[in-house]
């Protein structure tokens, strides 16, 4: 079986399912990650490892989804539900602007009542005072919360935000790409098929958006497989990730519980990504989820990128996970692994080296 | 560049790999060929077999007339946190471990100024009195130097009256980093490293068995390291004494080395894959998660590493100096973690018996 995967990525091929789950369940880890490690260097044969200067921020915690491997959510009368007002949601943008940040990742809550007019206005505030920040905001899930709640269509929805000052769109609530596995995990949360129509609709409105991937609940390996071949074939029809980001659910504080992926799930999972997801340019290295020894690691397989500084993160933090990482440190991280560290815009062009 | 063809080919035939080679390994941006080559040779060695204990670890005190630069754990007898454990309190821990199913104790401190000799002996003994069924694994060498000079008695009288008293083998701390320029930057009042190496010479000579560590991601630079695992090695070739060799990674936080980071994942890894092809003569490699954290401990098991340490219970050296890994695991994450990495969990005790294959 390994040869005949080596000699399909040699020439380039699709690993089919049946060769793809053979990785994940059979093959030798360092196995995985040396092929995972050679498509990394391929694609990107300058040795640099992108970061890019950013926030998080969470304008509410209330949300009608309650997923149970969210330990984040309020419902809207809990004493700690909060939404943020404007001028907090600008001074926490303002603080990322000091920082030489450029990136926005606003998401929140499926909020009952807050509707388009609330977010076109924000974006169009925002835009006007912070025009160098990329607003990288909002999830599948919340576009569809919206357009629903304001009674327009998705498609309508996503073109008035983009016209408001929307840039692009992370690839969060992707969870696992399996409704089978969403079912028992987030049953009040889009299907898969409705995360993909947003991730296409946005990609025709010439938005770039990244996808994600939340394992270690409750999917089993040949879930996994799908969801990377789905992600895989709407990048074949529509070429609008920039980046694929697996991570692990965070078990404490949730309904779900129980454990988190181990470290070698982890890196399995991440350069069996590199390797299926070859129509994908860059891949995210997790440190929020697996800490910085891990992230570094993870740069051999097959990660070329360590994500965003996250000046702010609240929802990983709210599971009991709280690593957190200054950019000197994910510079420092980098360099010492044997790469050129750069901080990136949000669609990978190349700010700085050092 | 390294013809890793060449030197797998060699290694696996019994070939030694040279101080120049494991520079080389070092020097090598590699990793997954280092790791590969070192899990070749744990293969071969020890199967897929992963071992580990149910232990506890118990510091009885934390005063110490050296102050380390890299340790966060030590206090003078007058700083505010300084504790030292009553025989009672040491007791007390020893029946809890014994009764949550512990095989081992794992024992070491700082060097009390005031405490006599006999206080050990004391402790020995009515640990073995009350827990028969107990390893103690207790004191560095360092330790072992200092009891040393307290009665101004011979190393090797010292270690036969503890055996005498119920010392069943003995960890490997203390060793830090041989080479001096280093060692003296670190830990400028610690026996030298040659002096540690005498120290466990003696005690392999009196038949008790003892790990090795080596404490890097400090000041250290690779060829230090290589000639620390040098020294060990031509030790063990000549007293067959040393169980596991475990190296500790650095925790920076709360200790007084300037310009010092801390490991990275990516250094921690290959340290452990360079330990495994260049201790040839040692059977165990050991990955101490406590300061590795969970994942990276796993992931060693991938580089050369056939052993995950114990339960522990009560960790307070690594912890104190920032190390954020969980104070205790129970059989069954051990057991998880080792059966995740496609590996064979297998309960070892102190002297790597087997007691049980999961």
């Amino acid at each position: 079986m390994l040869n005949a995967i080596q000699t399909k990525i040699e020439v380039q091929q699709v690993l089919d399912r049946v060769e793809a789950l053979w990785l994940l369940t059979k093959a030798d880890l360092l196995t995985v990650g040396q092929l995972a490690d050679a498509i990394r260097l391929k694609k990107h044969p300058h040795g640099r490892v992108t970061f890019v200067v950013d926030r998080n921020v969470n304008y509410t915690n209330v949300c009608q989804s309650q997923c149970k491997f969210c330990a984040f959510y309020r419902q809207a009368d809990a004493a700690d539900a909060y939404v943020l007002s404007y001028a907090e949601i600008f001074a926490k943008i303002a603080e990322l602007v000091e920082h030489g940040g450029t990136q926005l990742l606003m998401q929140g809550g499926l909020h009952p009542e807050l509707k388009i007019d609330w977010f076109e206005e924000l974006f169009r505030e925002i835009k006007q005072r912070f025009p160098q920040v990329q607003v990288h905001s909002l999830s599948p899930a919340e576009v569809i919360h919206i357009a629903r709640l304001s009674d327009v269509s998705m498609r309508d929805c996503l073109l008035r935000l983009q016209a408001a000052g929307l840039d692009s769109v992370p690839g969060g609530g992707a969870e696992v790409l399996v409704d089978a596995v969403r079912n028992e995990i987030s049953p009040n949360k889009i299907g898969w098929r409705d995360w993909a129509r947003v991730m296409e609709q946005a990609h025709a409105q010439g938005m770039r958006t990244t996808a994600t991937m939340m394992f270690g609940s409750k999917e089993s390996p040949a879930d996994i497989v799908e969801h990377l071949q789905r992600v895989r074939d709407i990048q074949d029809r529509t070429g609008g990730f920039t980046a694929f980001i697996p991570w692990t659910f965070q078990p404490g504080g949730t309904e779900l519980g129980g454990e988190t992926a181990t470290g070698v799930e982890y890196l399995k999972v991440l350069a069996l990504a590199r390797i299926m997801l070859d129509n994908i340019d860059n891949i995210q290295a997790s440190w929020v989820t697996q800490g910085a020894m891990m992230a570094q690691v993870a740069l051999f397989f097959g990660a070329n990128d360590l994500g965003g500084t996250m000046l702010e993160e609240n929802v990983v933090a709210a599971a009991g996970c709280s690593f957190r990482l200054s950019q000197e440190e994910i510079i420092a991280l980098a360099r010492s692994a044997g790469f050129t560290p750069a901080k990136r815009t949000t669609t990978y062009t190349i700010l700085q080296e050092y | 560049m390294i013809d890793f063809e060449a030197l797998e080919t060699s290694l696996v035939n019994g070939g030694r790999l040279s101080d120049a080679d494991a520079l080389a390994l070092f020097a090598s941006p590699d990793l997954l060929r280092i790791g590969s080559l070192a899990a070749r040779v744990n293969r071969q060695r020890n199967g897929d077999r992963v071992y580990f204990n149910v232990n506890r670890h118990i510091n009885y005190t934390n005063i110490c007339v050296n102050r380390c630069t890299f340790c966060a754990f030590s206090k003078g007898a007058d700083d505010e946190g300084c504790y030292t454990l009553a025989l009672n309190d040491i007791l007390q821990k020893c029946s809890e471990a014994t009764v949550a199913g512990a095989t081992e104790v794992h024992m070491v401190g700082g060097l009390h100024p005031d405490l006599p000799f006999d206080f050990y002996l004391e402790m020995l003994s009515a640990i073995r009195a009350d827990n028969p069924g107990l390893h103690i694994k207790a004191f560095t060498a360092v330790e072992i130097d200092y009891f040393a000079k307290l009665t101004g008695q011979p190393i090797l009288t010292v270690i036969r009256e503890l055996i005498d008293a119920g010392l069943g083998s003995m960890p490997g701390g203390g060793a830090e980093i041989f080479a001096e320029v280093v060692r003296q930057k670190i830990c400028p009042e610690k026996i030298s490293g040659a002096r540690w190496l005498e120290v466990i010479e003696t005690v392999h000579q009196a038949g008790l068995k003892t790990n090795a560590t080596m404490l890097f991601g400090h000041l250290e630079t690779a060829a230090d390291r290589v000639d620390h695992l040098a020294r060990l090695r031509a030790l063990q070739d000549r007293t067959g004494g040393f169980q596991a060799f475990i190296p500790l990674a650095f925790q920076p936080d709360n200790t007084r080395v300037p310009g010092a980071r801390g490991v990275g994942g990516v250094d921690a890894l290959k340290t452990l894959a360079i330990s495994r092809l260049y201790l040839d003569n040692f059977q165990h490699i050991k990955a101490y998660w406590v300061m590795l954290g969970l994942k990276i401990a796993q992931v060693a098991l991938y580089f050369g590493v056939n052993d995950i340490d114990g339960t522990v219970v009560e960790e307070k050296i690594g912890h104190d100096a920032g190390a954020d890994s969980p104070q205790l695991l129970d059989k069954e994450q051990l057991c998880s973690l080792i059966r995740k990495a496609g590996k064979q969990p297998v309960e070892r005790d102190t002297l790597y018996n087997v007691l049980r294959v999961y």
